[in-house]
């Protein structure tokens, strides 16, 4: 958001290095998150974007240690560094719950699910306050009253006795917000926590999440599949597609000079106040995850793939142009990108 | 055109909107079910904790001159029986015995059974396959044969009668529970509960058992009224009290042979007794299912 971001990697928070999640099916085995790295600084907010079933959400729950044991296997590091240089990874399951809530949390898609539907909001606050403090009910109730005061409830110590049935969506999701923000976390990870609500509201919760993050000084990950969300709230963006990431840098940077010809395409997938006609969209559909083809993973849905692109031994490279500090792209012909034109997509549908 | 409004589809909608409003309003009249329930089982308790008070006479006191007398004789309201034991007396005696194994029974089959299931449901694999399979080897035996088994082996007393549903009902709870917990575990509360560092323990009692708990408790209900006849087949058989103790199954089957020659009460009135404390019981699992889960209406 700022003007002068700090180095990203200066004072890093979370560093995750060569994630790999694999998840076990019926059909095979699912490459779920395939290399994905990643830094988040001290009080940066970290925007990670892509379409459904990009690895967004499986690499938010890798990091909280959420996967199923049985068939979900990770490989590489989290290491999120006010623990020391250890990998999450590594960590026993009584280590991890130790970190969860009280240094990370996470909020989910759907608040309407997210809360224990037969226990009241109060209830569910206070259990959160008290889970890595020792305090006592009175001092519990307050500190819940106080949290809900703080994410915009009107008449808390009323509705600290409903029921999440009783509350409507966007009001779950700021009771959720003050639930995970309980303990104070350094890091809190939100999965799409506004693509369940009305505009209106959606731009109420962001507002929210970004008033908190910079009183509280906490990171956040912000994961969307909206752009415009991101660019509303983060300093900096991973654009993911089929388990890996395509492009990474500053939002302004990404969103003024795109490197990549997936993010280029999303981008003019946002409607236009002025567009007429129909609706752009990317033509064709990712990649199975199961048998990925070897090479560029966008090249069968991209307007500028040449035969080269289905060989080439992917990597991220250093993106050019202003402002290309930390802007890397996993586009071999990026320089090339910024020069075509808007290019309708062939939709014929 | 001034009734126009009166007559709009709209004003008729509006009229069953308020109505149904203040049928939702008085939650209280759902919540009136449960207290029915509780004000007759509390009825039932008061009146057999103290029935020394009420009773005029013991239960097993014989009245060698009036033998079958009918109800409302003098000195005996609800009648005698065969030896000319007060019917009354002996209802509300024989109550202890009936209300200690619907609520002794059924709580521990009840709490034994619940942990059970959640345990199984909650960590599955092979904990669960072990606890399941050992489930499927009581279904597998008639319910009653199994219970007429242990008695027949620990020797028939109420005591052993306890034993053999403590060992023998706690099957169906396990088995609805783990049902519920499977579910349960997969919400997304659960994963949230887990984000937030809660422990396993805490996620499993106070997040899944509370939303799944209303199943197991009003099913309960149901097994207590089971429970106490089922004591009542077993008190015919042989198997529970022992005479001369009284005990309603008891009293049923001893005043069956008499129905017919017109002393209908030797039977019937420890049967109403039976048909009180069950329908308390099933008031009180209909009031529950209403105020276990809000929101769910």
């Amino acid at each position: 958001m700022a003007e002068s971001l700090a180095e990203p990697a200066a004072e890093p928070l979370l560093t995750v290095e060569d994630l790999h999640t694999y998840l076990a099916t019926g059909q095979g085995v699912v490459r779920a998150v395939d290399g994905v790295s990643f830094t988040v600084g001290q009080a940066e907010v970290l925007g990670i974007v892509g379409e459904s079933g990009c690895g967004k959400t499986v690499t938010c729950r890798t990091i909280m240690g959420l996967m199923p044991r049985r068939t979900a296997f990770s490989g590489g590091q989290v290491i999120y560094h006010p623990n020391g240089g250890g990998s999450l990874l590594d960590l026993p399951q009584s280590e991890l719950q130790k970190l969860r809530g009280a240094h990370l949390a996470m909020i989910f898609q759907d608040p309407m699910t997210a809360l224990n539907p037969v226990r009241s909001i109060g209830d569910q606050l206070i259990e959160a306050v008290t889970a890595h403090a020792s305090l006592s009910r009175a001092e519990a109730h307050d500190r819940a009253i106080g949290l809900l005061i703080r994410v915009g409830i009107p008449a808390p110590e009323r509705r600290m006795r409903d029921y999440p049935f009783q509350f409507s969506g966007g009001m779950l999701q700021r009771a959720l917000i003050a639930i995970a923000l309980a303990s104070s976390p350094r890091l809190l990870l939100a999965d799409e926590p506004t693509t369940s609500l009305d505009v209106i509201i959606q731009d109420q919760i962001l507002s929210l999440l970004l008033e908190l993050q910079l009183d509280t000084g906490m990171s956040m990950i912000l994961v969307s599949h909206d752009l415009a969300v991101i660019t509303e709230v983060c300093d900096r963006v991973i654009v993911m597609y089929a388990g890996q990431v395509v492009e990474e840098g500053e939002v302004a940077t990404i969103i003024t000079a795109p490197s990549h010809p997936y993010t280029k395409a999303l981008l003019e997938a946002l409607p236009q106040a002025d567009q007429r006609g129909p609706l752009r969209s990317i033509p064709g559909a990712p990649p199975s995850l199961i048998d990925t083809p070897a090479g560029c993973r966008f090249a069968p849905r991209c307007p500028l793939a040449l035969p080269e692109c289905a060989s080439w031994v992917t990597e991220l490279v250093q993106a050019e142009g202003a402002g290309s500090r930390g802007h890397r792209t996993r586009c071999w012909r990026h320089r090339e990108v910024g020069k075509v034109g808007a290019w309708q997509a062939s939709d014929s549908a | 055109m001034s009734e126009a409004w009166a007559t709009s589809p709209s004003h008729g909608l509006l009229r069953v909107a308020e109505r149904a409003a203040k049928r939702s309003r008085s939650t209280g009249r759902r919540r009136m079910v449960l207290i029915c329930g509780l004000a007759m089982l509390g009825i039932a308790i008061v009146v057999i904790l103290f029935a020394p008070l009420l009773a005029s006479r013991s239960p097993t006191a014989i009245d060698v001159l009036h033998p079958l007398a009918p109800p409302l004789t003098p000195g005996h309201l609800l009648g005698t029986d065969q030896y000319g034991r007060d019917t009354l007396a002996r209802i509300l005696y024989g109550g202890r015995i009936d209300l200690a194994i619907a609520f002794g029974a059924t709580s521990v089959t009840l709490v034994f059974g619940t942990l059970v299931g959640l345990i199984a449901g909650f960590f599955g694999g092979w904990l669960d396959s072990l606890l399941m399979r050992i489930v499927d080897l009581f279904f597998a035996f008639p319910f009653l044969v199994l219970i007429i088994a242990i008695i027949a082996m620990l020797g028939p007393s109420i005591f052993n009668m306890f034993v053999a549903i403590w060992i023998t009902s706690w099957v169906s709870y396990a088995r609805i529970m783990r049902a519920q917990t499977v579910v349960a575990k997969k919400q997304q509360y659960v994963l949230a509960a887990r984000t937030l560092g809660y422990s396993r323990t805490r996620v499993m009692l106070r997040h899944i058992l509370p939303n799944t708990a209303s199943a197991v408790i009003i099913f309960s209900m149901v097994d207590a009224v089971g429970n106490i006849i089922l004591a009542a087949s077993l008190g015919f058989l042989g198997l529970g009290a022992q005479p001369p103790t009284p005990e309603w199954g008891t009293m049923i089957s001893d005043g069956q042979a008499y129905i017919l020659s017109s002393s209908w009460w030797l039977a019937t009135m420890p049967g109403l007794a039976i048909v009180f404390v069950g329908v308390a019981f099933s008031l009180i699992g209909d009031g529950l299912a209403d105020v276990l889960r809000p929101g769910e209406r």
